[in-house]
């Protein structure tokens, strides 16, 4: 299974010279990087190429790598200072890299029948102010929904979808929640105004905390069940 | 002769064919469908930004509850993804009792699909008798995890704990009779085992009672045959997965495609349609049923001969047994940091499928290093179905909608998240 991927792989990388082309033999999957610009013609080729042939989009989704590889706690720090466990809630407001470009992703899972073997498709947005990716709607029409979930759930705008519209949050809802500098609580919570007779909104009222802070510890490539060497990550 | 314009149609949230919370906003010409426009979303309850927030065996009980009809085999997916990205392998006992649970699980979902789709379309007796089969079912749920539904039962690594060797028994009560009490523990006597090979006994004579209801009963077929027909070209672009794909004749099942866990070893064949309609659907689950008895029995037959280890041997995943903890420090700090802090997975991504009842289930995991997820997505596969919930009715009449929602099996848990 590992060598059909790796092939896989190599076709991809000599059709697409511009694509990063990653194959992790530990997870058996093959991952291409495409430039947003080349998004829709490699999407077209990828469906359309009897060597390729990947009839079907499994799964459309966007990620937001704003906090990714920060830690929350780190062992070190903490040890000095002494035992609290307390960790600020992280605020990603006031995070400096919340316009650094390669934020938004849209990562495409790929399914091919005939050849029986799945790839990952990932492009990034340009901007991270107005995060725009082309859309692939009438490559695979089943990116339909998942297009519109991603601009809900991450503000990443899908240009030449046909329906853009908020799918899985409130009506009138403000605000993309999946996004890193979103908190989990949200800003707004609903109540009922028995003066007013109806459902009022009002800032939330409860404070964001942590229960288990994030701490990395796995070195890359490393499982958790071999022996740990010193010099970890974190 | 009075000019008819189009008019819009409310159809739920608040609908009993609406399997929950789905808002449909039908355009129609009289009672023919031009447009439908389903809004979702009424139960989101943003189970990945929560997962990405906990530890990652916190989330396994979120799980459960996004396809809240076939709960082990979401645990499933999650666990296959992390599984994939520790690069762990529980034991052969735990991947069989995973797969055993997990077509126990794809009974449960069909059996209430089977009577929801039913009672929607107008045969109300086939509902009371899967609920009837369902019931022994929870009780085997709740005999390995303590509770019906929501069972929280995998983990990385294997399973909670192993099948256990007795089963609850009814209480004698002044409501009943001794003879009925003897009559309704006579099979819960010996281990779940016995009971679950007691159910593989008889659960195929009640498929054929159900049979007898449907299928060719002539209002079930004037209500499914011919209704929303997909081509097979036309299910691969929509996404459609499951049931639904191999209703449409192609022939793809992640079980036999892509093989996990034991899969491979066992023997079952793959049920397809032929019109893609929603009877040849039908037809399909029905069969889907008998094949998950038949992997229910040898799982049932291996698990008897071969006791063994259920969790794998990680101590930095896995978390030690209390008897070992009495006496080894080691272990006692891995019991300590595993409660508190959780394990750290590796830097990298992954992507594991399962086939779940309604289709394949997936779970992307982005990790960067830290004990909880950088990113989960859950790829639902209700959620591409009642994306294709427009092209499937348009042209049909109001009636037929039911009859669509019911052919999809549609539960909001999961396509909300």
């Amino acid at each position: 299974m590992s060598e059909h991927m790796a092939k896989l792989a190599e076709a991809l990388q000599s059709r697409f010279s511009d694509a990063v082309v990653s194959h992790a033999p530990a997870t058996g999957e093959v991952t291409m990087e495409a430039p947003v610009a080349q998004y829709r013609d490699v999407a077209r080729v990828l469906r359309d190429d009897p060597g390729f042939a990947f009839a079907q989009l499994s799964d459309l989704c966007g990620v937001d790598y704003l906090a990714y590889g920060d830690a929350e706690w780190t062992t070190e720090d903490s040890t000095e200072l002494g035992y609290s466990r307390g960790v600020e809630y992280y605020q990603g407001e006031d995070d400096p890299e919340r316009d650094s470009p390669q934020r938004f992703a849209v990562v495409c899972h790929l399914l091919s029948l005939e050849h029986n073997r799945r790839l990952r498709l990932r492009v990034y947005a340009e901007q991270t102010q107005f995060p725009v990716v082309p859309s692939v709607v009438d490559i695979w029409p089943a990116a339909n929904w998942f297009e519109r979930e991603a601009f809900d759930l991450f503000g990443i705008h899908f240009e030449g979808h046909p329906d853009l519209r908020r799918i899985l949050t409130d009506y009138g809802f403000i605000g993309h929640p999946f996004r890193k500098d979103f908190p989990l609580s949200g800003h707004v919570e609903v109540r009922f105004d028995p003066d007013r007779g109806r459902v009022v909104y009002q800032p939330v009222t409860i404070e964001p905390r942590v229960t288990v802070p994030k701490v990395i510890r796995a070195a890359r490539g490393q499982t958790p069940s071999e022996p740990q060497e010193a010099g970890r990550d974190g | 002769m009075a000019e008819f314009q189009n008019f819009t149609l409310n159809f739920g949230p608040q609908h009993p064919a609406a399997h929950g919370v789905l808002r449909l906003v039908l355009e129609m010409e009289g009672e023919v469908i031009k447009h439908a426009d389903p809004h979702i979303g009424l139960l989101h309850r943003a189970t990945e930004k929560l997962a990405e927030n906990k530890p990652y065996n916190h989330s396994i009980g979120y799980m459960d509850r996004l396809d809240y009809v076939s709960m082990m085999c979401n645990e499933h997916g999650y666990v296959l993804a992390i599984e994939k990205l520790l690069g762990l392998e529980p034991p052969l006992r735990a991947q069989y009792i995973r797969v055993m649970f997990d077509e126990m699980t794809r009974i449960l979902n069909h059996l209430l699909w089977l009577g929801a789709h039913g009672l929607d379309i107008g045969a109300m007796t086939v509902f009371l008798y899967c609920f009837r089969e369902r019931e022994v079912l929870m009780d085997c749920y709740e005999a390995v995890s303590g509770a019906r539904m929501h069972a929280t039962y995998y983990r990385p690594g294997g399973v909670a704990r192993d099948l256990p060797d007795s089963m609850p028994q009814y209480q004698p009560s002044p409501y009943r009779s001794d003879s009925e009490l003897r009559r309704m523990n006579e099979a819960r006597e010996g281990s779940l085992l016995d009971f679950v090979e007691h159910f593989t006994d008889y659960f195929p004579g009640c498929i054929d009672e159900y049979e007898t209801l449907l299928t060719d009963n002539r209002i079930w077929k004037q209500r499914t045959v011919g209704i929303a027909e997909v081509s097979p070209e036309r299910a691969v672009a929509l996404g459609f997965t499951g049931p639904m794909l191999r209703g449409s004749g192609v022939e793809w099942d992640l079980r036999r495609k892509q093989p996990y866990e034991v899969y491979d070893r066992l023997d079952f064949q793959i049920p397809v349609g032929v019109n893609g309609d929603c009877y040849d659907r039908y037809l399909v689950r029905i069969e889907e049923m008998r094949q998950s008895v038949a992997i229910m029995r040898q799982c049932v037959d291996w698990l008897r001969d071969n006791p063994g280890p259920v969790q794998a041997d990680a101590p930095k995943v896995v978390p030690p047994k209390r008897e070992v903890m009495k006496h080894d420090m080691e272990a006692m700090i891995h019991h300590f940091k595993l409660f508190t802090e959780g394990y750290s997975v590796p830097e990298g991504e992954a992507y594991a499928a399962v086939e779940a009842p309604k289709g394949e289930f997936g779970v992307y995991l982005v990790s960067d290093g830290a004990n909880k997820p950088y990113r989960v997505k859950i790829r639902a596969p209700g959620f591409a179905h009642l994306a294709a919930m427009n092209e499937m009715v348009q042209g049909h009449m109001l009636a037929d909608v039911v009859a669509v929602i019911g052919t999809q099996d549609i539960v909001f848990g999961e396509i909300d998240r």
